[in-house]
């Protein structure tokens, strides 16, 4: 006979929250969303529970309740992402877990001798997830729905020994039986409150008043009829191993077994459309050490032949010293990959490729920091008229502005010169860079650039393009105005 | 006259082993005109390494320009560049008045030399570039003779423009410029400061004549002011 453990969080959002949050500890909140126009409380924690606020109150109702409780946005995928998450946590307690509503539905046949019992592993669950900051409750018996019963309707903890379902369930309200709410109403207002006063009811009786529905239920809980589970799959990671029946000490050797590792988990990833953007190689030593070298793509791909180039790079990072005997290749970062991708500048895909190719192999070697790519800004202040771009196929969202005259060379930071000014508002006569006088034959200007004060405070620029005597072209500018200080000038780029 | 058509094919030949090949019929100008009629074939060469020389950074500045402005006319089809240098200052939307869109270039950034040339010669093996930029400041000959190689299998254009170099030693780049910043002019004296103007030189040209014009980049393309070209002999080819 199966064992099945049901597991319900009555409060898992707001406790998650807690965890995350610890200042909401000891605080009275409840999470809502708007629904048909009015804010609907989804889910309290237990102290705003206490004081009795309850899911599906409206909010203004909780506000005149108890004014001091907060209120947060609910959010439905949430919870369900919270719930698969640890559904595949529980993957330690058995293979089969499935996620129910509110909980969880555990399959522990044969399972339970491995925590020395069944008392003990529901304890251990209980106390591992008491610690996470989870309140549960938790209920084990020969069904899914009969544990389900004594998890959200029994003692917490309680363990109904095999064949007992009937007497278990008897004594609890009909709503454990997972029925529709019109059901449980009905039974209700015929004064059938436990599942014991219509269990033994002539069957033909029950199907003509409740439907085939609380047969079915009743017999799933019983046991006369059987129930599956659906359990939670965990993706497998893109991990290959491969082990060397003789210690591997030469780099010819190490490049083998790259190759057909990656050759592998390329075949895999073409299967399933994905890419890889993230691949690591680890190898253990004979002496018990682990040698690793990691390679990042930037963008998907499964071209083994590229990432062996990328690995290649590396290979010589590796110490055999005594002979490695075993090797995996893991892929902890894969994304998907459609055989059509977006365009790179309108280049052909196998140039695109390519290119794409260059770039991994440049990172690789001198970091993905070194390298740029620059979409424009919509601001005048000229530090931050361009932005940097991670991706190869954005577009720019405005276009290059060519209507103010901008310097091919900006200095990276401004440099401070010395000038002699004929007047306010004047471009310079003369001005000291590096030590050298350049003497301004022609200028234009000024062009006026406020600091952005919503970003940065600080004096506006008024810049100049000059020329001097030999036909250099500079951008000057000034730092304020005459009016208050004496305003500092300073270089910042050089024209063509 | 015999010996004339034999020897013309010879150097036909040569110039093929030299990496000159012949210009397919799509390859067009890359907008430089008068200048490119000095050149083997009156065609400025693509797949071929040109290096550029700077004396100072006013003229560094100068020196880009020139090298968007071939650039502009080799990207038009949408192709992809790499600009590669050690220590940066060029301004990406300022090359947009050269026809370019900033967006096409890649930026890489290195701070070791060696770092520098590497990337400068993988960038220039890849074959899905149109052109490739570094700005270095020295380059030995075989580092040179690197490049030339690795550019004559890709077919991508490549420059290297040397800023302040300790010495301008030989290299096997098919051509060496200097390009210095000379006074703007405007019409009727009008104030403010003109159109970039430069004052190109032409030091070296593999199988070619140097020379020296001075030139205006101005919305309309690039115009020439006046043109004087040095010397008329034709340069020995060098074996490297």
């Amino acid at each position: 006979m199966a064992r099945i453990v049901a597991i319900w969080f009555p409060h898992l959002i707001t406790d998650r929250m807690i965890r995350r949050q610890p200042e909401l500890k000891g605080v009275p909140f409840a999470l809502a969303n708007n629904e048909k126009g009015r804010r609907i409380v989804k889910a309290v924690n237990s102290i705003a529970q206490e004081k009795g606020v309850f899911t599906g109150m409206v909010v203004a109702d909780c506000r005149a309740l108890l004014p001091e409780l907060q209120l947060f946005d609910y959010d439905e995928k949430e919870s369900k992402r919270l719930l698969l998450s640890l559904a595949e946590w529980c993957i330690r307690y058995t293979p089969f877990v499935s996620t129910d509503e509110n909980g969880l539905i555990l399959d522990a046949s044969g399972c339970t001798h491995l925590w020395g019992g069944e008392k003990e592993y529901l304890r251990e669950i209980h106390t591992r997830f008491k610690n996470f900051g989870y309140q549960i409750r938790i209920g084990m018996a020969d069904t899914i729905g009969c544990a389900w019963a004594v998890c959200y309707y029994g003692k917490n903890g309680l363990i109904i020994t095999e064949g007992k379902q009937a007497e278990a369930i008897s004594t609890l309200p009909s709503a454990a039986l997972r029925l529709e709410k019109t059901v449980c109403e009905k039974l209700e207002k015929l004064g059938l409150k436990t599942i014991g006063s219509f269990m033994l009811m002539p069957r033909t009786a029950l199907r003509r008043r409740f439907g085939q529905a609380l047969l079915t239920r009743l017999d799933q809980a019983l046991g006369a009829e059987m129930e599956m589970l659906t359990p939670v799959k965990p993706p497998s990671p893109f991990e290959e191993r491969l082990s060397s029946l003789e210690p591997i000490l030469t780099a010819t050797g190490i490049e083998m077994a790259l190759k057909n590792l990656l050759a592998i988990v390329c075949e895999r990833l073409t299967k399933e459309s994905k890419g890889l953007r993230k691949c690591e190689l680890r190898c253990y030593r004979m002496d018990g050490n682990i040698q690793k070298i990691e390679i990042g793509t930037n963008r998907p791909t499964r071209n083994s032949i590229h990432l062996f180039k990328l690995f290649e790079l590396k290979i010589q990072q590796i110490e055999p010293d005594l002979g490695i005997e075993l090797f995996i290749l893991e892929a902890p970062v894969v994304e998907e990959l459609l055989s059509s991708q977006d365009a790179l500048w309108a280049m052909s895909s196998a140039n695109e490729a390519a290119v794409a190719e260059l770039i991994d192999k440049l990172a690789g070697k001198i970091g993905i920091a070194a390298i740029h790519r620059y979409l424009p800004a919509q601001h005048y202040w000229p530090e931050r008229s361009v932005k940097e771009t991670t991706s190869l196929t954005e577009r720019p969202d405005a276009e290059w502005r060519t209507d103010l005259q901008r310097p091919l060379h900006l200095l990276p930071k401004p440099e401070y010169i010395e000038v002699s000014v004929p007047m306010p508002d004047y471009p310079p006569l003369l001005f000291h860079y590096k030590g050298l006088l350049h003497t301004v034959k022609k200028a234009d200007g000024p062009e006026r650039i406020e600091q952005e004060w919503w970003i940065e405070e600080g004096l506006y620029r008024d810049y100049y393009c000059v020329e001097d005597d030999k036909g250099a072209r500079y951008w000057l500018f000034r730092s304020g105005d005459y009016n208050n200080s004496n305003p500092k000038w300073f270089i910042h780029g050089f024209f063509a | 006259m015999v010996d004339k058509d034999i020897i013309e094919k010879l150097q036909k030949k040569i110039l093929v082993l030299q990496g000159n090949h012949k210009p397919d019929k799509e390859q067009l100008g890359v907008g430089l005109g008068a200048i490119e009629l000095v050149f083997p074939g009156n065609i400025f060469p693509r797949g071929a390494v040109h290096e550029l020389i700077s004396l100072s950074s006013e003229n560094a500045s100068s020196t880009n320009g020139f090298i968007s402005v071939i650039l502009g006319k080799l990207m038009q089809k949408n192709g992809c560049c790499i600009w590669i240098s050690s220590k940066r200052k060029l301004f990406p939307p300022a090359l947009k008045v050269f026809g370019i869109n900033p967006e096409q270039i890649l930026f890489v950034d290195t701070w070791k030399v060696k770092d520098c040339l590497w990337t400068i010669e993988e960038a220039m093996k890849c074959d899905a570039l149109t052109a490739v930029v570094g700005e270095i400041s020295e380059m030995s000959f075989n580092d040179s003779r690197r490049l030339q190689l690795a550019v004559e299998k890709s077919k991508v254009t490549g420059f290297i423009h040397r800023q302040q170099p300790k010495a301008m030693n030989a290299v096997a780049c098919v051509s060496r410029w200097k390009i210095n910043s000379v006074e703007s002019e405007l019409i009727g004296k009008m104030p403010g400061v003109g159109f970039p103007r430069w004052e190109v030189e032409l030091l070296k040209v593999r199988n070619g004549q140097t020379g020296k014009w001075l030139v205006q980049w101005s919305p309309r393309g690039l115009e020439y002011i006046s043109e004087q070209i040095v010397t008329t002999k034709i340069h020995e080819p060098k074996i490297a």
